[in-house]
């Protein structure tokens, strides 16, 4: 997922510290075997059951901290979500919106889109993961079936420029409207002012020295 | 109309005549509208409005006094709390997450807490007496919460005696908030592996003291309000959305339960041990305004009833550690209250600067860098006294957050002003966004 290299953030100085050579790979879970345990088996039979293409179109089942993902191909986003929230043994009546992450050096798949969904039938949460391509950042719209993800849809529109399509009305939420950039991008920088303090100069906090 | 009005001036537009109206100068828009044909008026109430509930702007059709179309502008308090923290340390990231939802700091910093510690995997390591303080100031809260929206939500229907009755009580639950955390809002009380500091020497007694002054006085703003003819007629009816709607657009909270369902985080999906307190899921079938209303007012006496349980166990829990064993993740949380503030306590530096070196080393990377948290995503979720806070972390394995996100309450139930608002009259709207209880805070972040 990401690669972090030498420490304390220093970069092209001549380090002694031999912290300098330091590569720090992380990645992410990765998708998990059967059984996942608890009720996450009976969910993904039952969406087995129910949506025939599962094996086509559910990239990844990963179960991690006792929270299930799935990873479902962008273009079917609607139709497994509608199954999800259709079947009556699935009954996921809730989504609590949608949340954009930005992973530059996952290339082809650089912005990700995460859906916590909510069974108040059965009492089961899953979460629903899909990715797009920075070059063509589309994604079908699940207003349709939850009229409460518009709002979160417009927000991660503003913050990742994630386009939605079908969505009544794409605009800006909380940025104004003529802002340019989408600001929880990781490329796009915090900002801030340095600040002077008794003649010293503090830079903005996204360019201070990291210690990580 | 040759007068100029300071307060009223009109301009031409693309879209028709636009007026501007900042005083009281009625009057002459009357006599100026009342010439045009248009039947058709867009008001813009906001976002510097008296009963908007902070900075909100709302974009009113109407025909007459009533509503035909009501949209939500938000954004005006918009302060990139998610992306600052990215640039700080999961624990530097509750003194962020605390000014969210500025009404309900402790449910903010809690369910940002629990994701972290979810995230290291030692949910179970947390110290009881830390759980049980979590609970009793997230109570405390709610209760201070409650009494905002009870008391502002009197006020911009124009009763204002209930205000002055319910700010009393809520100073009383931030002085119990000032007395252990050292603040009254934005606390930052909660941190990854426990909470700050312990309740300090007599603060039981102060705490039980004051259940029982908030116990009794509550019963004024019952008498107020619950059974007055006018908020009845004012709130019955108003901002009607029922259990089809809550679901579609996302409702939690007192909303929800205003519809009948029992929905409550505290029951269904128990953290910080709420499975170990006996309390009521209040509910209500008026779908209204009147309805929310009842279910706060009931709400507080749940709120007590759990705070004296959990005054009971911290009784029995005397002495008992508030921060997780593990230094590395405890000791940036591990404070005390010296004459010049919040800070580390007197052993702590008298052990790194005289006894240890590897002491020292270890305080200052944990100080500078903070502690690592493996890579993964969570989603934890917090019943709040406006609904489910949802918080999704992620993290790359570093010190810092890869993108933390709130699900916030008031955020989402905002959406439902129009489906509340729209064919109702004028006035209601100011009952339907008081119902709605948005803090602005926690909808821009």
């Amino acid at each position: 997922m990401t690669e972090e290299h030498g420490a304390f953030g220093a970069q092209g100085t001549g380090d002694t510290s031999g912290f300098g050579g330091l590569v720090r790979t992380s990645t992410h879970p990765g998708s998990t075997e059967r059984p996942y345990g608890g009720y996450f088996d009976e969910i993904t039979d039952e969406l087995e059951r129910a949506y025939p293409e599962f094996a086509e179109d559910i990239e990844r089942v990963v179960i991690d901290r006792g929270e299930l993902t799935l990873h479902v191909k962008a273009d079917r986003l609607v139709h497994v979500a509608q199954v999800l929230r259709d079947n009556p043994a699935l009954r996921f009546e809730l989504c609590l919106g949608v949340n954009g992450a930005h992973y530059p050096d996952d290339l082809g798949r650089e912005l990700h889109c995460v859906y916590p969904l909510l069974s108040m039938t059965f009492n089961r949460r899953i979460r629903i993961e899909v990715s797009v391509p920075d070059s063509y950042p589309h994604l079908p719209s699940l207003v349709e079936l939850w009229a409460g993800n518009n709002w979160h849809e417009r927000e991660t529109f503003d913050m990742f420029g994630i386009i939605f399509d079908g969505h009544p009305g794409l605009t800006r939420i909380l940025m104004p409207d003529d802002w340019i950039g989408h600001p929880q991008r990781k490329d796009y920088p915090l900002g801030g002012i340095p600040v002077e303090y008794k003649g010293a100069t503090i830079p903005p906090p996204s360019e201070r020295r990291s210690y990580r | 109309m040759t007068t100029h009005d300071p307060y009223a001036s009109a301009r031409e537009t693309t879209e028709g005549r636009v007026y501007s109206v900042t005083g009281n100068d009625w009057d002459s828009l009357v006599t100026e509208i009342g010439a045009t044909k248009e039947e058709r008026v867009v008001v813009n109430m906001g976002p510097q409005h008296p009963s908007t509930h902070g900075v909100l702007r709302l974009i009113l059709e109407l025909e007459g006094e009533t509503v035909t179309e009501a949209r939500a502008g938000i954004g005006y308090l918009h302060t990139g709390i998610e992306k600052n923290t990215e640039y700080r340390t999961w624990t530097q990231g509750v003194t962020f997450v605390t000014r969210m939802d500025y009404l309900a700091p402790i449910f903010n910093e809690t369910a940002y807490c629990l994701g972290i510690e979810k995230l290291l995997g030692v949910t179970n390591e947390i110290p009881e007496r830390a759980s049980v303080i979590r609970v009793m100031m997230m109570e405390f809260n709610r209760i201070s919460s409650h009494m905002v929206a009870l008391g502002t939500g009197a006020l911009e229907l124009g009763a204002l005696s209930p205000m002055i009755f319910a700010f009393r009580e809520r100073e009383k639950v931030l002085d119990i908030f000032e007395m252990i955390s050292g603040l009254r809002m934005n606390m930052a009380y909660v941190r990854p592996g426990g909470v700050s500091q312990d309740i300090p020497e007599g603060g039981m007694a102060k705490i039980r003291q004051t259940v029982k002054e908030l116990r009794h006085n509550f019963k004024d703003n019952a008498k107020l309000l619950i059974g007055n003819t006018i908020w009845m007629k004012r709130t019955q009816g108003v901002g009607y959305l029922d259990l089809a709607g809550c679901i579609t657009l996302g409702v939690t909270g007192p909303i929800l339960r205003a519809t009948g369902m029992p929905w409550d985080l505290r029951k269904s999906e128990p953290y910080c041990g709420y499975e170990n307190y006996d309390f009521d899921v209040i509910t209500n079938d008026g779908c209204d305004t009147y309805g929310r209303f009842l279910i706060k007012m009931d709400e507080l006496e749940q709120s007590l009833r759990i705070i004296e349980q959990a005054c009971d166990k911290l009784d029995k829990l005397d002495g008992a550690p508030v921060v997780i064993a593990d230094k590395k993740l405890g000791s940036p949380a591990d404070l005390k209250v010296g004459a010049d503030g919040l800070g580390n306590s007197e052993e702590h530096i008298a052990h790194i600067m005289g006894q240890s070196m590897e002491a020292l080393i270890h305080h200052f990377k944990i100080s500078t860098e903070g502690f690592r948290v493996p890579a993964g995503q969570v989603y934890t979720t917090v019943e709040s006294p406006r609904g489910e806070t949802g918080v999704h972390l992620i993290s790359d394995g570093g010190t810092r957050p890869y993108r933390v996100h709130f699900r916030e309450p008031s955020f989402n139930n905002l959406q439902s002003l129009a489906a509340m608002c729209e064919g109702s009259m004028i006035a209601d709207v100011v009952a339907a966004v008081a119902s709605i209880d948005p803090v602005m805070g926690g909808v821009d972040r």
